[in-house]
């Protein structure tokens, strides 16, 4: 343990004889440093999902009251496809790849990346590939209106607006993948001595995952948009029931990227999660051997269940049950996770600060999210809520409640080892309860509006929703304003506050611990020794 | 490589727990089969055409047409008259069928072609509206392809032949004996032009 301090120590006396890099813009578009590099994408991450938020709240004003107020149809259409877009792709996905930039190396001890230079041009791909998505929607005919799904035959008529959608996805595809070749590699090469496979810290195992996710099943989109893009200019028909395609092949193959694409979100955050809890609750983790065979099987899971997406474009009996019955199969290494956090604490010596409160908040909300899934999952009943709010209700609950609140959960977890500053405990307790109620505000009704049978994607409604719809509505404008709060937390953080010690959480583990506050900008260039203390289990 | 780079120091042996192989060497090897994947799983797009055909053809399912096709194989084909109309509304496009009528059986696909002529000096962007005789056939005239779709954009007196793919539904009330069919092309006024034009009829 001190071996590692006085290493760590050394390494930051070392860089002080590296001062002489490019400096100013120069240093964050050259920088090959895997700490810089995981700040960008944190940065990126936010601003993207201030945009995507935006746009949700001009969806939400014109659902304020029934009939078109605000927006028309086209356009709304087209916020709604760019807020969901944005929100995968731009603001959640980066995240948690500038938490896997950031944090994998000091947890397993490696110096950096395993390839640094790749790391680099896999952070500035998402850029170019951020504007060409928000520029779409001042060319001419607009954005694509499709809805994220981009289902043909509509996305084959849609204007240059979708193939600036699908150039878009083709480099965020290319930045995605060579991220995940980066964390891969890394994780199973660079681990310091002494940390075996399953003494890795859980965020580590669950980006491994993760990463294997990735790298499979996004080419599968590239390919789907690709034959989306010759069926629109190259007068081919995958897609056209006129030239012998076939429009509900795009379905089967988007949802074989889909369905792991909703893990590829959510297992990060699992891992965040399996960070915060144990450390807040000062003990070892229960149960790590069944959470890092859970994550496995859930990736594995996720591969063979995209149908459940499909029950109305009219296949078999047969299919429909075994996709349900695969489906619910998901649930059960789930209900291992959720259990094994829930025992974790379990008479474990408990203190709530923000971390900690965004930790429990996922951990309630996601398993409300993860309920409502199962209902979906029965196909008698999906038939039924294919399309309604109750989707929307639900898919919130698990990508809000579950990836943003186990984001902010790291976030205001690993602040300090980032700035070097404890932030502001009041205002992020603030940031938590206002996030907290304004989200339940803005998504619990939907549920009732979905099982009422309120279609999703359609800019009016029928009298009978508007009560629940403006309640969501005036939901969703707190919720928006309460998430600027977590801006003013971490510049306050950036600027000054209480120093943070190198372990600014008595219960925390982990080799990232063991560095100062703020991490110095080299670390770990001789490996350290991995002491069995430090380990998850 | 800039592994390597960052860590001069570091020997083989020094990591040797964890892993057997030199960093970089290793990083390589397994960037190559990380690499490999990512190829795989693009091969396995490009063939998902082909392979999902195939799996339709072997195994049944997906044909979501059963059902109705139980349901109109009980009803005998019949023949009907066909009757092609064209107008354009004084804009410059002259506009005719090919086939002025047809005699068709029910159920069987049929093919005509229109023929539209841009007989102005500029560029003429229009989208052809349909209607039927008697009107409430315009229900079993299921469409797979037609110009009417889309807006189509003629150059000065461009010549273009343009066709409609369609199937007379089995399900056609028996009074019903000839069927009419006819479009009309108006000018879509410049400033309201829309490329992801998806009216009411793109949906048969």
């Amino acid at each position: 343990m001190q071996a590692t301090q006085a290493a760590g120590h050394a390494g930051h006396h070392d860089d002080a004889g590296h001062g002489h890099g490019p400096t100013g813009l120069m240093r964050w578009i050259t920088t090959t440093n895997h700490k810089d590099i995981g700040t960008m994408y944190l940065w990126f991450s936010f601003v993207m999902f201030l945009v995507g938020g935006a746009m949700s709240l001009i969806i939400r004003a014109e659902l304020l009251s029934p009939g078109l107020q605000y927006v028309s149809p086209e356009f709304y259409n087209q916020m709604l496809t760019l807020h969901a877009l944005i929100m995968v792709f731009g603001a959640i996905m980066p995240a948690f790849v500038g938490f896997a930039n950031w944090m994998i190396p000091l947890m397993i001890g490696a110096p950096d990346m395993a390839f640094a230079r790749m790391n680099n041009w896999s952070f500035w791909l998402l850029p170019p590939a951020a504007i060409l998505l928000t520029s779409s929607i001042f060319v001419p005919g607009g954005a694509a209106g499709t809805g994220w799904t981009m289902y043909p035959p509509l996305s084959v008529q849609m204007g240059m607006g979708m193939d600036m959608a699908i150039f878009a996805i083709h480099i965020l595809g290319m930045s995605s993948i060579m991220g995940s070749i980066n964390i891969i590699t890394t994780i199973l090469n660079m681990r310091a001595p002494g940390m075996t496979l399953m003494k890795m810290p859980l965020f580590c195992w669950t980006w491994l995952v993760t990463a294997f996710l990735l790298i499979a099943s996004m080419p599968i989109l590239a390919g789907a948009v690709t034959m989306l893009l010759t069926d629109r200019h190259f007068g081919t028909s995958f897609f056209s029931a006129a030239g012998g395609g076939d429009p509900v092949l795009f379905q089967h193959i988007f949802w074989f990227f889909g369905h792991p694409e909703v893990y590829i979100i959510a297992l990060p955050a699992f891992g965040v999660v399996s960070h915060v809890i144990p450390a807040f609750s000062r003990k070892h983790l229960f149960g790590y051997t069944s959470m890092v065979y859970a994550i496995a099987a859930i990736g594995l899971i996720s591969f063979f269940v995209w149908a459940h997406h499909m029950y109305v474009t009219g296949i078999p009996l047969t299919g429909q049950l075994y996709f349900m019955y695969a489906t619910m199969l998901i649930a059960v290494p789930t209900g291992v996770k959720v259990f094994n956090w829930v025992t974790t604490m379990w008479r474990g010596s408990l203190s709530f600060e923000t971390p900690m409160l965004f930790a429990l908040g996922f951990l309630v909300l996601f398993t409300i999210g993860g309920l409502t899934g199962l209902v979906l999952a029965m196909t008698a009943v999906d038939i039924q809520l294919q399309d309604t709010y109750y989707v929307v209700a639900h898919f919130h609950y698990v990508m809000v409640a579950g990836a943003l609140f186990s984001a902010y959960a790291g976030l205001y977890f690993w602040l300090p080892k980032w700035t070097g500053h404890m932030y502001n405990e009041t205002l992020g307790k603030l940031h938590f309860w206002l996030s907290m109620i304004f989200f339940n505000i803005t998504f619990f009704p939907q549920h009732f509006l979905g099982l009422a049978g309120m279609p999703r994607r359609i800019p009016d409604y029928a009298q009978q929703f508007a009560d629940f719809n403006m309640i969501s509505s005036i939901g969703s404008f707190g919720f928006g304003i309460s998430q600027l709060l977590v801006l003013v937390v971490v510049f306050k953080a950036i600027k000054g506050g209480p120093k943070a010690a190198a372990r600014p959480w008595e219960g925390a583990r982990g080799l990232e611990w063991t560095v100062p506050s703020p991490a110095p900008h080299h670390t770990f260039e001789e490996p350290p020794v991995f002491d069995p203390a430090e380990a998850h289990a | 490589m800039d592994v390597q780079r960052l860590n001069p120091g570091l020997s083989p042996d020094g990591a040797a727990a964890a892993h057997s192989l030199p960093r970089a060497t290793g990083n390589r090897r397994i960037a190559a089969g990380l690499l490999a994947v990512v190829v795989g799983s693009l091969l396995f797009v490009s063939v998902q055409p082909r392979l999902y055909r195939a799996f339709c053809e072997w195994s049944g399912l997906y044909d979501i047409d059963r059902a109705e096709q139980l349901a109109t194989s009980l009803i005998p084909a019949r023949p009907v008259t066909l009757e092609f109309d064209a107008n354009s509304h004084d804009n410059g496009l002259r506009f005719r069928p090919e086939t002025a009528s047809l005699a068709v059986k029910t159920g069987e696909i049929v093919n005509v072609m229109y023929r539209v002529e841009n007989t102005r000096d500029v560029t003429v962007i229009g989208q052809a509206v349909p209607s039927y005789g008697p009107q409430h056939a315009g229900g079993y005239v299921k469409k797979l392809e037609c110009f009417c779709f889309k807006q189509q954009t003629f150059a000065p007196h461009e010549v273009r032949d343009m066709p409609v793919v369609f199937v007379l539904d089995k399900k056609l009330p028996d009074d019903v004996n000839t069927v009419t069919l006819s479009y009309t092309f108006f000018e879509v006024p410049a400033g309201s032009v829309k490329s992801s034009a998806a009216p009411a009829e793109s949906r048969m």
